[in-house]
Protein backbone atom coordinates (compact mmCIF):
# COMPACT_ATOMS: atom_id res chain seq x y z
CA UNK A 1 0.00 0.00 0.00
CA UNK A 2 0.91 3.20 -1.03
CA UNK A 3 2.48 5.59 2.12
CA UNK A 4 0.49 8.71 2.48
CA UNK A 5 2.76 11.76 2.00
CA UNK A 6 2.42 14.91 4.36
CA UNK A 7 4.20 17.98 5.21
CA UNK A 8 4.54 18.63 8.58
CA UNK A 9 5.31 21.71 10.33
CA UNK A 10 6.99 22.05 13.92
CA UNK A 11 7.96 25.10 16.00
CA UNK A 12 10.52 24.98 19.03
CA UNK A 13 13.85 24.53 16.95
CA UNK A 14 15.83 26.00 19.77
CA UNK A 15 18.02 22.77 20.37
CA UNK A 16 20.12 25.05 22.68
CA UNK A 17 20.82 24.66 26.93
CA UNK A 18 17.38 25.22 27.95
CA UNK A 19 15.91 23.20 24.68
CA UNK A 20 12.70 23.31 22.96
CA UNK A 21 10.82 20.31 21.97
CA UNK A 22 10.67 20.92 18.06
CA UNK A 23 14.06 18.62 17.06
CA UNK A 24 12.81 15.80 19.27
CA UNK A 25 9.45 15.78 17.78
CA UNK A 26 10.91 15.94 14.02
CA UNK A 27 13.21 13.15 15.04
CA UNK A 28 9.79 11.02 16.20
CA UNK A 29 7.98 11.67 13.22
CA UNK A 30 10.61 10.82 11.03
CA UNK A 31 11.28 7.36 12.79
CA UNK A 32 7.44 6.39 11.88
CA UNK A 33 7.27 4.44 8.77
CA UNK A 34 3.64 4.89 8.39
CA UNK A 35 3.89 7.97 6.05
CA UNK A 36 6.24 10.15 4.54
CA UNK A 37 6.57 13.55 5.64
CA UNK A 38 8.34 16.50 5.05
CA UNK A 39 9.32 18.76 7.79
CA UNK A 40 8.93 21.91 7.49
CA UNK A 41 10.60 24.35 10.80
CA UNK A 42 9.18 27.54 11.99
CA UNK A 43 11.51 28.86 13.90
CA UNK A 44 11.49 32.68 15.82
CA UNK A 45 15.52 33.67 15.57
CA UNK A 46 17.83 33.22 13.23
CA UNK A 47 20.02 30.95 15.36
CA UNK A 48 17.81 28.16 15.92
CA UNK A 49 19.47 24.87 15.59
CA UNK A 50 16.95 22.83 13.91
CA UNK A 51 16.74 25.12 11.27
CA UNK A 52 20.49 24.46 10.03
CA UNK A 53 20.00 20.44 10.33
CA UNK A 54 19.45 20.35 6.92
CA UNK A 55 18.78 15.98 7.52
CA UNK A 56 15.84 16.41 9.87
CA UNK A 57 14.55 19.87 8.58
CA UNK A 58 13.52 19.97 4.80
CA UNK A 59 12.80 23.94 4.81
CA UNK A 60 12.78 26.81 7.51
CA UNK A 61 10.59 29.75 7.84
CA UNK A 62 10.63 32.60 10.50
CA UNK A 63 7.19 33.30 12.26
CA UNK A 64 6.28 36.33 14.05
CA UNK A 65 6.82 36.02 18.24
CA UNK A 66 3.33 35.51 20.24
CA UNK A 67 3.77 38.89 21.14
CA UNK A 68 2.79 40.34 17.76
CA UNK A 69 -0.86 38.64 17.85
CA UNK A 70 -2.75 35.84 16.28
CA UNK A 71 -3.19 37.89 12.64
CA UNK A 72 0.59 38.63 12.26
CA UNK A 73 0.86 34.87 12.92
CA UNK A 74 -1.82 34.23 10.53
CA UNK A 75 -0.21 36.12 7.35
CA UNK A 76 3.05 34.58 7.50
CA UNK A 77 1.91 30.66 7.78
CA UNK A 78 -0.77 31.97 5.07
CA UNK A 79 2.01 32.71 2.50
CA UNK A 80 3.91 29.52 3.97
CA UNK A 81 1.03 27.36 3.37
CA UNK A 82 1.53 28.97 -0.25
CA UNK A 83 4.70 27.90 -0.88
CA UNK A 84 4.71 24.47 1.25
CA UNK A 85 1.38 23.02 1.12
CA UNK A 86 0.97 21.96 5.42
CA UNK A 87 -1.21 18.85 6.47
CA UNK A 88 -0.22 19.31 10.16
CA UNK A 89 1.51 21.66 12.58
CA UNK A 90 2.58 20.99 15.72
CA UNK A 91 3.17 24.05 18.32
CA UNK A 92 5.62 23.33 20.90
CA UNK A 93 5.94 26.11 22.86
CA UNK A 94 3.36 27.10 25.90
CA UNK A 95 3.42 30.78 24.81
CA UNK A 96 2.59 29.88 21.06
CA UNK A 97 -0.79 27.78 21.89
CA UNK A 98 -3.41 30.13 22.66
CA UNK A 99 -2.76 31.60 18.99
CA UNK A 100 -2.48 28.90 17.59
CA UNK A 101 -5.56 27.14 19.12
CA UNK A 102 -7.58 30.87 18.00
CA UNK A 103 -6.25 30.06 14.50
CA UNK A 104 -7.47 26.35 13.90
CA UNK A 105 -10.58 27.01 12.37
CA UNK A 106 -9.38 29.35 9.81
CA UNK A 107 -6.15 26.67 9.21
CA UNK A 108 -8.80 23.93 9.46
CA UNK A 109 -10.48 25.55 6.25
CA UNK A 110 -7.22 25.74 4.55
CA UNK A 111 -6.22 22.04 5.28
CA UNK A 112 -4.11 22.43 8.21
CA UNK A 113 -4.87 20.22 10.91
CA UNK A 114 -3.72 20.68 14.23
CA UNK A 115 -4.50 18.34 17.36
CA UNK A 116 -4.90 20.91 19.97
CA UNK A 117 -7.02 21.31 23.62
CA UNK A 118 -9.48 23.79 23.63
CA UNK A 119 -8.85 27.14 24.59
CA UNK A 120 -10.82 26.41 27.86
CA UNK A 121 -8.78 23.10 28.61
CA UNK A 122 -5.51 24.89 28.03
CA UNK A 123 -6.62 27.62 30.52
CA UNK A 124 -7.65 24.76 33.07
CA UNK A 125 -3.98 23.51 33.49
CA UNK A 126 -2.25 26.58 33.27
CA UNK A 127 0.06 27.69 36.16
CA UNK A 128 -3.07 29.38 37.48
CA UNK A 129 -5.42 26.92 38.17
CA UNK A 130 -3.27 24.11 38.59
CA UNK A 131 -4.39 24.08 42.13
CA UNK A 132 -8.02 24.17 41.29
CA UNK A 133 -7.51 21.31 38.85
CA UNK A 134 -5.57 19.56 41.41
CA UNK A 135 -7.87 19.89 44.36
CA UNK A 136 -11.02 19.30 42.20
CA UNK A 137 -9.61 15.95 40.69
CA UNK A 138 -7.46 14.37 43.40
CA UNK A 139 -3.65 15.36 42.72
CA UNK A 140 -1.55 17.01 45.45
CA UNK A 141 -0.51 20.09 44.29
CA UNK A 142 1.96 22.32 46.40
CA UNK A 143 0.08 25.02 47.82
CA UNK A 144 0.56 28.16 45.70
CA UNK A 145 -0.40 31.87 45.77
CA UNK A 146 -0.20 34.49 43.05
CA UNK A 147 0.89 37.94 43.98
CA UNK A 148 1.35 41.09 41.19
CA UNK A 149 2.30 43.53 43.56
CA UNK A 150 5.20 43.63 45.27
CA UNK A 151 3.90 44.78 48.58
CA UNK A 152 2.31 41.13 48.81
CA UNK A 153 6.13 40.10 49.60
CA UNK A 154 6.15 40.37 53.23
CA UNK A 155 2.59 38.37 53.92
CA UNK A 156 3.86 35.47 52.55
CA UNK A 157 5.73 34.43 55.47
CA UNK A 158 2.79 33.86 57.23
CA UNK A 159 1.89 31.78 54.44
CA UNK A 160 4.81 29.81 53.34
CA UNK A 161 8.17 28.22 54.98
CA UNK A 162 10.86 28.67 53.35
CA UNK A 163 13.00 27.80 50.80
CA UNK A 164 9.61 28.45 48.29
CA UNK A 165 9.53 28.78 44.93
CA UNK A 166 9.38 31.43 42.82
CA UNK A 167 7.89 31.21 39.00
CA UNK A 168 6.92 32.76 35.84
CA UNK A 169 3.43 31.88 34.47
CA UNK A 170 5.27 30.40 31.90
CA UNK A 171 8.43 29.24 32.50
CA UNK A 172 11.21 29.98 35.02
CA UNK A 173 11.35 29.11 38.68
CA UNK A 174 13.75 30.08 41.68
CA UNK A 175 14.19 28.88 45.16
CA UNK A 176 14.19 31.51 47.45
CA UNK A 177 15.79 31.41 51.08
CA UNK A 178 14.59 34.35 51.93
CA UNK A 179 12.61 37.73 51.67
CA UNK A 180 14.86 39.56 49.94
CA UNK A 181 15.63 36.61 47.42
CA UNK A 182 11.51 36.17 46.85
CA UNK A 183 12.24 40.25 46.12
CA UNK A 184 14.68 40.41 43.63
CA UNK A 185 13.24 36.75 41.77
CA UNK A 186 10.01 38.55 41.92
CA UNK A 187 11.66 42.19 39.75
CA UNK A 188 13.21 39.10 37.51
CA UNK A 189 10.29 37.39 36.61
CA UNK A 190 8.14 40.06 36.13
CA UNK A 191 10.54 41.96 34.32
CA UNK A 192 10.23 38.65 31.43
CA UNK A 193 7.04 37.22 31.82
CA UNK A 194 4.32 39.56 33.41
CA UNK A 195 2.50 39.36 35.66
CA UNK A 196 1.29 37.33 38.24
CA UNK A 197 4.40 35.70 39.73
CA UNK A 198 3.32 32.70 40.95
CA UNK A 199 4.52 31.19 45.11
CA UNK A 200 4.57 27.85 45.62
CA UNK A 201 5.10 25.66 48.50
CA UNK A 202 8.79 24.07 48.19
CA UNK A 203 8.59 19.83 47.81
CA UNK A 204 11.42 18.34 48.35
CA UNK A 205 11.84 15.06 46.20
CA UNK A 206 12.74 13.04 43.62
CA UNK A 207 11.45 14.69 39.87
CA UNK A 208 9.48 12.71 37.92
CA UNK A 209 8.33 13.43 34.77
CA UNK A 210 5.63 11.73 32.28
CA UNK A 211 5.91 12.53 28.58
CA UNK A 212 1.74 11.35 27.21
CA UNK A 213 -0.85 11.86 24.19
CA UNK A 214 -4.46 12.24 25.18
CA UNK A 215 -7.07 11.62 22.18
CA UNK A 216 -9.38 14.49 23.33
CA UNK A 217 -12.23 11.92 24.22
CA UNK A 218 -10.77 10.90 27.79
CA UNK A 219 -8.37 7.85 26.11
CA UNK A 220 -4.76 8.09 27.29
CA UNK A 221 -3.00 7.06 24.10
CA UNK A 222 0.44 6.22 25.83
CA UNK A 223 2.52 7.56 28.42
CA UNK A 224 6.30 7.27 29.57
CA UNK A 225 7.31 8.33 32.72
CA UNK A 226 11.09 9.29 32.99
CA UNK A 227 13.33 10.59 35.98
CA UNK A 228 15.94 12.78 35.46
CA UNK A 229 19.35 11.42 35.86
CA UNK A 230 21.32 14.44 35.64
CA UNK A 231 20.00 18.12 35.80
CA UNK A 232 21.52 21.30 35.22
CA UNK A 233 21.60 24.80 37.06
CA UNK A 234 19.00 26.15 34.58
CA UNK A 235 16.75 22.56 35.96
CA UNK A 236 16.93 20.94 32.52
CA UNK A 237 17.41 16.89 32.46
CA UNK A 238 20.34 16.17 29.86
CA UNK A 239 19.95 12.55 30.87
CA UNK A 240 17.18 10.50 32.31
CA UNK A 241 16.22 6.87 32.65
CA UNK A 242 12.51 5.31 31.38
CA UNK A 243 10.55 4.24 34.75
CA UNK A 244 8.67 1.28 35.19
CA UNK A 245 5.79 1.99 37.76
CA UNK A 246 2.26 1.26 36.82
CA UNK A 247 0.85 3.87 39.59
CA UNK A 248 2.50 6.52 37.18
CA UNK A 249 0.66 5.33 34.22
CA UNK A 250 -2.55 4.92 36.09
CA UNK A 251 -2.08 8.81 36.80
CA UNK A 252 -1.98 9.89 33.94
CA UNK A 253 -4.71 7.98 33.02
CA UNK A 254 -6.77 9.75 35.82
CA UNK A 255 -5.41 12.87 34.20
CA UNK A 256 -6.82 12.18 31.06
CA UNK A 257 -10.05 11.13 32.33
CA UNK A 258 -10.39 14.25 34.39
CA UNK A 259 -9.02 16.86 32.01
CA UNK A 260 -9.95 14.72 28.27
CA UNK A 261 -6.62 16.34 27.16
CA UNK A 262 -6.02 16.34 23.49
CA UNK A 263 -2.77 16.89 22.54
CA UNK A 264 1.06 15.76 23.96
CA UNK A 265 1.53 16.84 27.32
CA UNK A 266 4.16 16.08 30.37
CA UNK A 267 3.24 15.90 34.02
CA UNK A 268 6.06 17.38 36.16
CA UNK A 269 6.02 15.10 39.62
CA UNK A 270 8.02 15.48 42.34
CA UNK A 271 7.91 11.75 44.72
CA UNK A 272 8.59 12.69 48.40
CA UNK A 273 10.54 9.99 50.28
CA UNK A 274 7.54 9.05 52.29
CA UNK A 275 6.69 8.04 48.19
CA UNK A 276 4.05 10.81 47.75
CA UNK A 277 3.22 12.71 44.26
CA UNK A 278 2.64 15.95 44.16
CA UNK A 279 1.61 17.39 40.27
CA UNK A 280 4.21 19.96 39.99
CA UNK A 281 3.00 21.27 36.85
CA UNK A 282 1.23 20.35 33.61
CA UNK A 283 2.67 21.21 30.16
CA UNK A 284 0.58 21.64 27.33
CA UNK A 285 2.99 20.16 24.87
CA UNK A 286 5.74 17.27 23.98
CA UNK A 287 8.73 17.71 26.26
CA UNK A 288 12.31 18.22 24.72
CA UNK A 289 12.96 14.65 25.86
CA UNK A 290 10.46 13.20 23.87
CA UNK A 291 12.35 11.01 21.36
CA UNK A 292 12.89 8.68 23.80
CA UNK A 293 9.56 7.10 24.35
CA UNK A 294 10.41 6.39 20.45
CA UNK A 295 13.26 3.87 21.47
CA UNK A 296 10.92 3.05 24.41
CA UNK A 297 8.41 1.76 22.41
CA UNK A 298 5.61 4.40 21.67
CA UNK A 299 6.16 6.98 19.07
CA UNK A 300 3.65 9.69 20.63
CA UNK A 301 4.99 12.25 18.40
CA UNK A 302 4.18 9.92 15.32
CA UNK A 303 0.64 8.91 16.66
CA UNK A 304 -0.23 12.69 17.13
CA UNK A 305 0.88 13.42 13.60
CA UNK A 306 -1.84 10.24 12.57
CA UNK A 307 -5.08 11.31 14.50
CA UNK A 308 -4.71 14.82 13.25
CA UNK A 309 -4.80 13.88 9.43
CA UNK A 310 -7.73 11.22 10.73
CA UNK A 311 -5.48 7.59 10.52
CA UNK A 312 -6.94 5.51 12.90
CA UNK A 313 -4.35 4.92 16.08
CA UNK A 314 -4.58 2.41 18.55
CA UNK A 315 -3.55 3.43 22.44
CA UNK A 316 -0.08 1.86 23.16
CA UNK A 317 0.64 -0.90 25.63
CA UNK A 318 3.72 -1.39 27.56
CA UNK A 319 6.89 0.01 26.52
CA UNK A 320 10.95 -0.95 27.32
CA UNK A 321 12.13 0.16 30.73
CA UNK A 322 15.27 1.34 31.29
CA UNK A 323 15.86 2.90 28.34
CA UNK A 324 18.25 6.36 28.79
CA UNK A 325 19.15 9.36 27.12
CA UNK A 326 21.77 11.17 27.76
CA UNK A 327 21.78 14.75 26.04
CA UNK A 328 24.76 16.35 24.69
CA UNK A 329 25.88 19.74 22.57
CA UNK A 330 27.25 19.49 19.00
CA UNK A 331 28.68 22.85 17.41
CA UNK A 332 26.94 22.05 13.67
CA UNK A 333 29.06 23.80 11.48
CA UNK A 334 27.23 26.02 8.99
CA UNK A 335 28.18 29.17 6.82
CA UNK A 336 27.12 32.79 6.69
CA UNK A 337 25.31 32.64 3.62
CA UNK A 338 22.80 30.05 5.11
CA UNK A 339 22.39 32.87 8.46
CA UNK A 340 22.19 35.78 6.11
CA UNK A 341 18.87 33.67 4.19
CA UNK A 342 16.77 33.47 7.40
CA UNK A 343 18.09 36.36 8.80
CA UNK A 344 17.27 38.70 5.66
CA UNK A 345 14.80 36.32 3.85
CA UNK A 346 13.20 34.75 6.96
CA UNK A 347 13.37 31.39 5.01
CA UNK A 348 16.27 28.43 4.22
CA UNK B 1 11.65 -9.41 53.62
CA UNK B 2 10.88 -9.67 50.22
CA UNK B 3 12.77 -8.07 47.26
CA UNK B 4 10.50 -5.84 44.68
CA UNK B 5 9.71 -8.60 41.97
CA UNK B 6 11.10 -5.95 39.47
CA UNK B 7 14.09 -5.29 40.76
CA UNK B 8 17.03 -5.63 37.90
CA UNK B 9 20.17 -6.80 38.54
CA UNK B 10 22.45 -8.19 36.19
CA UNK B 11 25.29 -10.67 36.50
CA UNK B 12 27.74 -8.12 37.00
CA UNK B 13 26.25 -7.03 39.92
CA UNK B 14 24.66 -3.61 38.58
CA UNK B 15 21.14 -3.11 40.20
CA UNK B 16 18.58 -1.16 38.61
CA UNK B 17 15.05 -0.01 40.69
CA UNK B 18 12.90 0.57 37.74
CA UNK B 19 10.46 2.26 40.26
CA UNK B 20 12.43 5.04 41.14
CA UNK B 21 15.38 4.61 38.36
CA UNK B 22 17.81 4.41 41.10
CA UNK B 23 21.30 2.42 39.71
CA UNK B 24 24.40 0.98 41.59
CA UNK B 25 26.78 -2.01 41.50
CA UNK B 26 27.18 -4.36 44.59
CA UNK B 27 30.13 -6.48 44.76
CA UNK B 28 29.96 -10.37 44.29
CA UNK B 29 28.44 -11.12 47.89
CA UNK B 30 26.30 -8.16 47.80
CA UNK B 31 24.93 -10.00 44.00
CA UNK B 32 24.59 -13.29 45.70
CA UNK B 33 22.75 -12.20 48.20
CA UNK B 34 20.07 -10.02 46.23
CA UNK B 35 19.94 -12.87 43.95
CA UNK B 36 18.88 -15.78 46.94
CA UNK B 37 16.44 -12.76 48.21
CA UNK B 38 15.24 -12.75 44.59
CA UNK B 39 14.63 -16.21 44.30
CA UNK B 40 12.33 -16.28 47.57
CA UNK B 41 14.99 -17.60 49.85
CA UNK B 42 14.58 -17.23 53.97
CA UNK B 43 16.81 -15.21 55.88
CA UNK B 44 18.36 -18.16 57.67
CA UNK B 45 18.92 -19.96 54.23
CA UNK B 46 20.83 -16.74 52.83
CA UNK B 47 22.84 -17.20 55.54
CA UNK B 48 23.58 -20.74 55.66
CA UNK B 49 24.45 -19.92 51.64
CA UNK B 50 27.05 -17.04 52.27
CA UNK B 51 28.71 -19.26 55.41
CA UNK B 52 29.09 -22.37 52.92
CA UNK B 53 30.47 -19.77 50.40
CA UNK B 54 32.62 -17.64 52.66
CA UNK B 55 34.91 -17.92 55.99
CA UNK B 56 33.49 -15.98 58.19
CA UNK B 57 32.60 -15.90 61.89
CA UNK B 58 28.90 -16.09 62.99
CA UNK B 59 28.92 -12.45 64.54
CA UNK B 60 30.59 -11.06 61.98
CA UNK B 61 28.25 -12.72 59.60
CA UNK B 62 24.94 -11.31 61.37
CA UNK B 63 26.66 -8.04 61.56
CA UNK B 64 27.22 -7.43 57.96
CA UNK B 65 24.07 -9.29 56.88
CA UNK B 66 22.00 -6.54 59.08
CA UNK B 67 24.20 -3.81 57.72
CA UNK B 68 23.64 -4.77 54.01
CA UNK B 69 19.88 -5.59 54.36
CA UNK B 70 19.24 -2.33 56.58
CA UNK B 71 20.80 -0.26 53.24
CA UNK B 72 18.40 -2.30 50.94
CA UNK B 73 16.00 -0.85 52.79
CA UNK B 74 16.56 2.71 52.34
CA UNK B 75 17.25 1.77 49.12
CA UNK B 76 13.39 1.13 49.13
CA UNK B 77 14.39 -2.74 47.14
CA UNK B 78 11.72 -4.09 49.62
CA UNK B 79 7.82 -4.65 49.46
CA UNK B 80 6.41 -2.67 51.98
Amino acid sequence: MKKPRITVAVTALNAVDSPGPGVGVIRSILACEDYEARIIGLSYESLEPGVYMHDLVDKSYQIPYPGAGSDQLLNRLEYIHSQEKIDVIIPNFDSELSHFIRLSPVLEEWGIHLFLPSPQQLESLDKLHLHEFGEKHGFNVPKTKFIANKVEIPGLVEEFDFPMVVKGKYYEAYIAHNLGQVSGYYDKINAKWGLPVVIQEFVKGTEIDIAGLGDGTGQLMGAIPMRKLYITDKGKGWSGVVLGDDGLIEMSRQFIRASRWKGGFELELMRTDDEQFYLMEINPRFPAWIYTTVEAGQNLPAALVKMAIGMKVKPYKGYNVGKMFVRYSWDLITDISEFEKISTMGEL
Amino acid sequence: MKLKKNIAISESGFVFNPNTGDSFSVNPIGSLILGLLQDGKSERSIKGAIAKAYEVGNDQLEEDFYDFTSHLKQLNLFNK
